[in-house]
């Protein structure tokens, strides 16, 4: 395997006695698609979450393109809690797409594309304009560019957070339950737009998912999670096709029957 | 029986008029720098740093559930022991100011804990510094919902301005008692009075409410 562009080492989450991580292990290598699925409350959002610095971290490290994200290295060489100001140079590779869409309900579609890399990477109202254009024209809003967030519909809206996510040039993506939230015959549209990025441009991407045959068509790998932990993980066919461990096979009917 | 006497009542209108100018710069002077200190002291109580939130917090609660009166006789008769010299106007303004920032600094954190949460994991995500978040996203958010009740402070201010004669600012009231003492006539002065601060709560309601109008035409 390359060197890893996403590392956790031994990261443990604890919420007072509840432990969502449990010394997780994990290893992305760069432009991997990895699908992250497993029953609720078994970490999969926290994962993310931690990742994006939303969460902290009780133990572990956690690595973005050998950088330690939750931690800096002090003149002595030790690792210690990371400052704000290079907790944002690194969070600044990675980019997020939530559940609930998370838009700007004061500002369009345009603006609330254009805003963070006019204020994070200096970038020219002109440019920004530009970029957010070809963007939104990318996940099909071309014509939807002065609509605000209350006129457009949930898949509408999870594109724009897309593109909005797309515009900070991260290198990874972390899509968290994307189409949760969305009416069955909307997430399709959402599920496209990811297809295209995955297709055409070489970003890493963690996607904590429900949806199994996504998950099955578009990854690389596939993470069950139990507990805080991996439990299982390998290729779509293997996970899918021939799953290992006990829990998993009861995960996966359960989802079939549900199906 | 004593009748309102419009002769007189005119002939010190224009006395009272010049006091009022000192009521309005107290007013106006005072909400503004009241709006931009309670907004700091919100940022501030909200502050994940103990050192920091809860002295202000201390201070917000300390100065509420004191009364202006006491606070405004502190700046003026009381600090200057303690090298701290203010004309009246300045200690008044300085006064008001500070009563009225910690009510609006209230008003700013209801307004701030009403945005959603993932607002601000959205501006986490997007990795914008703390002043950009703020300025750019959480704000125009959070001040649309409390601007009647900013609004609200602006008049109760207007109306807490006659406290300041308690350590001689001439404003308007304190004219007004001057020019009864002086005559032995309260009837007309206090009545314009009463009248010039009706006009003026009911036109800064009506511009508060004007703003809140055009606020709600741009958010659509």
């Amino acid at each position: 395997m390359p060197q890893p562009i996403v590392r956790f080492t031994d990261v443990t989450k604890r919420y007072g006695n509840l432990t969502v991580l449990n010394k997780l292990n994990l290893d992305v290598a760069p432009g991997e698609k990895v699908a992250i699925i497993g029953p609720s409350g078994s970490g999969k959002s926290t994962l993310l979450r931690a990742l994006m610095t939303l969460e902290s971290i009780d133990e572990g490290v956690i690595c973005v393109d050998d950088e330690p994200l939750t931690h800096m290295p002090a003149r002595d060489g030790r690792l210690v809690p990371a400052s704000a100001s290079h907790q944002r140079k690194v969070r600044g590779k990675i980019g997020m797409v939530f559940q609930s869409f998370n838009l700007f309900p004061h500002m369009c579609a345009l603006q609330n594309v254009i805003e963070a890399p006019m204020q994070v990477l200096g970038m020219g109202r002109k440019e920004a304009t530009e970029r957010a254009e070809d963007l939104l024209a990318m996940v099909g809003l071309g014509e939807k560019l002065r609509h605000f967030p209350s006129q457009l519909s949930g898949g509408q809206q999870q594109r724009v957070a897309i593109a909005r996510a797309l515009a900070m040039r991260p290198k990874v993506m972390l899509f968290d339950e994307v189409t949760s939230a969305l009416d069955p015959e909307l997430c399709g549209e959402v599920l496209n737009v990811i297809r295209r990025l995955g297709s055409e441009h070489n970003l890493t991407m963690l996607m904590v998912t429900h949806q199994m045959g996504f998950a099955r068509e578009f990854a690389d790998r596939v993470c069950f999670f139990h507990q805080g932990c991996i439990h299982e993980q390998g290729t779509p066919d293997q996970l899918f096709g021939n799953p290992q461990q006990e829990r998993t096979k009861a995960f996966l009917s359960a989802v079939n029957e549900a199906n | 029986m004593n009748f309102f006497d419009w002769d007189f009542a005119l002939s010190i209108l224009p006395d009272l008029l010049k006091a009022s100018l000192n009521t309005l710069l107290i007013t106006f002077a005072g909400f503004a720098i009241a709006i931009v200190l309670g907004l700091l002291l919100a940022i501030a109580r909200r502050s994940r740093h103990l050192w920091l939130s809860w002295p202000v917090a201390g201070l917000i609660e300390f100065i509420r559930s004191t009364p202006l009166l006491i606070q405004v006789y502190f700046l003026f008769y009381v600090f200057p022991n303690y090298g701290l010299n203010l004309t009246a106007l300045q200690a008044g303004i300085l006064g008001i100011a500070l009563h009225y920032a910690c009510y609006t600094a209230e008003v700013y954190r209801a307004g701030l804990d009403a945005v959603p949460r993932g607002q601000w994991e959205a501006v986490t995500a997007l990795n914008m510094s703390p002043l950009s978040a703020y300025r750019q996203i959480i704000l125009p958010q959070a001040l649309r919902p409390i601007l009647p009740a900013l609004g609200n402070y602006l008049v109760a201010m207007l109306k807490d301005t006659p406290v300041l004669s308690a350590i001689t600012v001439v404003e308007i009231m304190q004219q007004a008692k001057n020019i009864g003492s002086e005559s032995f006539r309260y009837l007309e002065p206090i009545t314009m009075v009463g009248i010039f601060f009706l006009l003026l709560s009911l036109a800064l309601a009506w511009c508060v409410r004007r703003v809140e109008d055009r606020l709600e035409v741009t958010a659509r």
